[in-house]
C-alpha cells in the first residue's frame, strides 16, 4: 500500500499550539471552557490541547472523553462489530463552552452522533468543533471551528492519524485504497 | 491506554452461560460497564436499539427481572411489549412455539422469555429466527442474574479469578446457582455450594464446585456469599419443617458473619425473606450489595440486549 506522509510530528505540535491559541482568542479566555474528545484519538488530542492551554494560561481545564458507539445510526449496517469504550465526563456541562475534539473530520456523521450524545448530558452554552485534519466529503451540514490542516483526499483513500500515546509515533499519513474504513 | 482485545460476538440468543466462552462473558461485562456509566447520567437513555421491538414473554410471575429487562430495553430506546401469560392466548391452549412464531410475525426483534420448564428458551430459540433471551427456565439457567452477580463481584473486587464464592440455599431447584457456577468457574473462581443435603443435587461436584452442608464452613474462606431464597412455596420435598428451623441452621446472621472475612460481600438475587435465609441486619448492613445488584442488573441486561441485536443475521449457535 503506498503511503504518503502529510503531517509530521513538528507540524502536529504546531497545529495543536495554534488551535489552542485560537480557542482562547475565540472564547476570550478560559472561563467556562471545557474540552471533550471523541474516543479514541480525539480524546488524546483533547488532552494535548488542554495541556497547552493550561500551560499558557495557568488554567485547569476539565477534559472529558466521549464514546459515541451507542449513538451511531449505522450499527446494523457496519460489517465489523463496534469497539465500546467508556464515556468519562465527570463535570457539569450546563452552560459551558464545549470544544469538541476529533482527529479527522470526514462525513460529519461521527460529529452528529457526538452532538446527540453531548446534549444528553445537559444544555451547553456553545459547542465548538476542533479537528486535526479536515479531509472533506461532508454528508451533513457540519463544519469545524478549528482545523489543524485541510487535506484534500479522494474517498478511496484512508487518513491515518497516529499519536505517540497509543501508536508510538506522531504522524498523519494517507493510505491509498484503504481496505479498512476510518475508525 | 492499550487497545482492548476484541472478542467477536456471534450469538443470536442468550440461553445460558454454559454456552458462552470466557471471552463472550468478558465482552458482556465490559459493555455493561459502559452502560453503568449511562445510568448515572441525567438523561439515562441512548439510541442504540431505536426502532427495535423487545417482547417480554413471562410464563412465571416475576417483577424484578421483567421490570429490569423493560427498563434496560427502554434505556436503549427500544419499544417494549409485555405479554402477561395469564391474559393471553396461552390460556386458550397456544403452544410456546406458536406464541413465539406469532411474536416473530409481529416483526419483533427480541423475545425475553421466562418459563417454568427447563430448556424452554432453547426450544424457542430453535423455532424462531429472532433473538431469544432466557430470563429463567425451570431449574436450568438464569444467565442474566449470574452475569449481574459476576458484574457486581468484579466491580467490588476488581477480579473474578481465584475469588472464593459460596452459594447458600436451595441449590437443587436453583437456576441462579447453576448459571453462577457455569460463569464463575469459567473465570477460575472457586465456588462452594452450601445447603441441607436433601437440597444438593447429586453429582453437582462434577460442575467443579465444593459441596458442604455446614454454613460456617461455607463462610469461613468466602470472599463473597450469594444467598438464595428458600422457595418454600415450591418445596414439595418438605426439606425443612419450618422457616424458623431453616433460619437457625442456614440463615445468614451478623453472628455468623463475625466468623467470616471482614469485607465479605453479601449478595442475594431477591426477593429477600427477612428472618428466613438472611437477617435484616445483614440484608441492610455494610457488607450487603443487594440493591447495587438491582442497578447493575439493568446495565448487564442492556449489554445483553445490545449484543444479541448486533449478532442478528450473523449466524447462530444454538445448542
Amino acid at each position: 500500500m503506498p503511503l504518503k506522509q502529510v503531517f509530521t510530528k513538528e507540524e502536529i505540535e504546531r497545529s495543536i499550539t495554534r488551535i489552542s491559541h485560537e480557542i482562547i482568542e475565540n472564547n476570550k479566555g478560559v472561563k467556562g471552557l471545557v474540552i471533550i474528545g471523541i474516543r479514541t484519538r480525539g480524546y488524546i488530542l483533547a488532552e494535548r490541547i488542554a495541556k497547552v492551554i493550561n500551560n499558557l494560561y495557568g488554567a485547569k481545564l476539565d477534559v472529558g472523553a466521549l464514546d459515541i458507539t451507542f449513538y451511531r445510526d449505522d450499527l446494523s449496517a457496519i460489517s465489523e462489530q463496534p469497539v465500546i469504550h467508556n464515556t468519562e465526563i465527570d463535570f457539569d456541562i450546563e452552560n459551558k463552552n464545549i470544544v469538541l475534539v476529533d482527529d479527522v473530520l470526514y462525513t460529519g456523521r461521527t460529529i452528529r452522533c457526538a452532538l446527540d450524545a453531548l446534549i444528553d448530558f445537559g444544555r451547553p452554552g456553545t459547542i465548538q468543533l476542533a479537528v486535526l485534519i479536515d479531509r472533506g466529503h461532508r454528508e451533513l451540514p457540519i463544519r469545524a471551528d478549528y482545523v489543524g490542516k485541510n487535506i484534500p483526499t479522494s474517498q478511496k483513500e484512508l487518513v491515518q492519524v497516529k499519536f505517540q500515546e497509543i501508536d508510538n509515533e506522531d504522524s498523519v499519513t494517507i493510505v491509498a485504497e484503504g481496505e479498512n474504513g476510518p475508525e | 491506554m492499550t487497545k482492548k482485545k476484541r472478542a467477536l460476538w456471534a450469538h443470536k440468543d442468550l440461553l445460558g452461560l454454559e454456552y458462552l466462552s470466557k471471552e463472550d462473558i468478558e465482552l458482556l461485562l465490559d459493555t455493561a460497564e459502559s452502560f453503568r456509566e449511562i445510568l448515572g447520567r441525567k438523561i439515562k437513555k441512548v439510541p442504540a436499539l431505536r426502532g427495535k421491538t423487545v417482547v417480554n414473554l413471562f410464563y412465571e410471575p416475576s417483577t424484578r427481572t421483567r421490570v429490569s429487562f423493560e427498563v434496560a430495553a427502554k434505556r436503549l430506546s427500544a419499544d417494549v411489549i409485555n405479554i402477561a401469560v395469564e391474559s393471553s392466548s396461552v390460556k386458550k391452549g397456544e403452544t410456546l412455539n406458536d406464541t413465539g412464531r406469532n411474536i416473530e410475525a409481529l416483526k419483533a426483534d427480541i423475545i425475553v422469555v421466562r418459563h417454568n420448564c427447563s430448556g424452554a428458551a432453547n426450544m424457542l430459540a430453535r423455532n424462531v429466527n429472532i433473538s431469544v433471551i432466557n430470563a429463567g427456565d425451570g431449574w436450568h439457567e438464569h444467565p442474566t442474574q449470574a452475569l449481574l452477580d459476576m458484574f457486581t463481584l468484579r466491580k467490588k473486587t476488581g477480579r473474578l479469578e481465584g475469588l472464593n464464592v459460596s452459594i447458600v440455599g436451595d441449590i437443587a431447584h436453583s437456576r441462579v446457582a447453576r448459571s453462577n457456577i457455569w460463569g464463575l468457574t469459567k473465570f477460575g473462581a472457586k465456588v462452594t455450594v452450601c445447603a441441607p443435603k436433601i437440597l444438593i443435587p447429586p453429582g453437582i461436584e462434577r460442575m467443579g464446585v465444593k459441596v458442604t452442608d455446614n454454613i460456617d464452613e461455607a463462610l469461613s474462606e468466602a470472599d463473597a456469599i450469594n444467598v438464595l431464597r428458600m422457595q418454600f412455596e415450591r418445596d414439595d420435598m418438605k426439606a425443612f419443617p419450618s422457616q424458623l428451623e431453616y433460619f437457625k441452621s442456614f440463615g445468614i446472621t451478623e453472628e455468623r458473619l463475625k466468623k467470616a472475612k471482614k469485607d465479605i460481600i453479601v449478595m442475594h438475587p431477591g426477593p429477600i425473606n427477612r428472618g428466613v435465609e438472611i437477617s435484616s441486619e445483614v440484608a441492610d448492613g455494610g457488607n450487603s450489595v443487594i440493591l447495587e445488584q438491582v442497578t447493575n442488573g439493568i446495565a448487564v441486561r442492556m449489554a445483553v440486549l445490545f449484543w444479541v441485536s448486533q449478532a442478528r443475521d450473523k449466524g447462530t449457535s444454538i445448542p
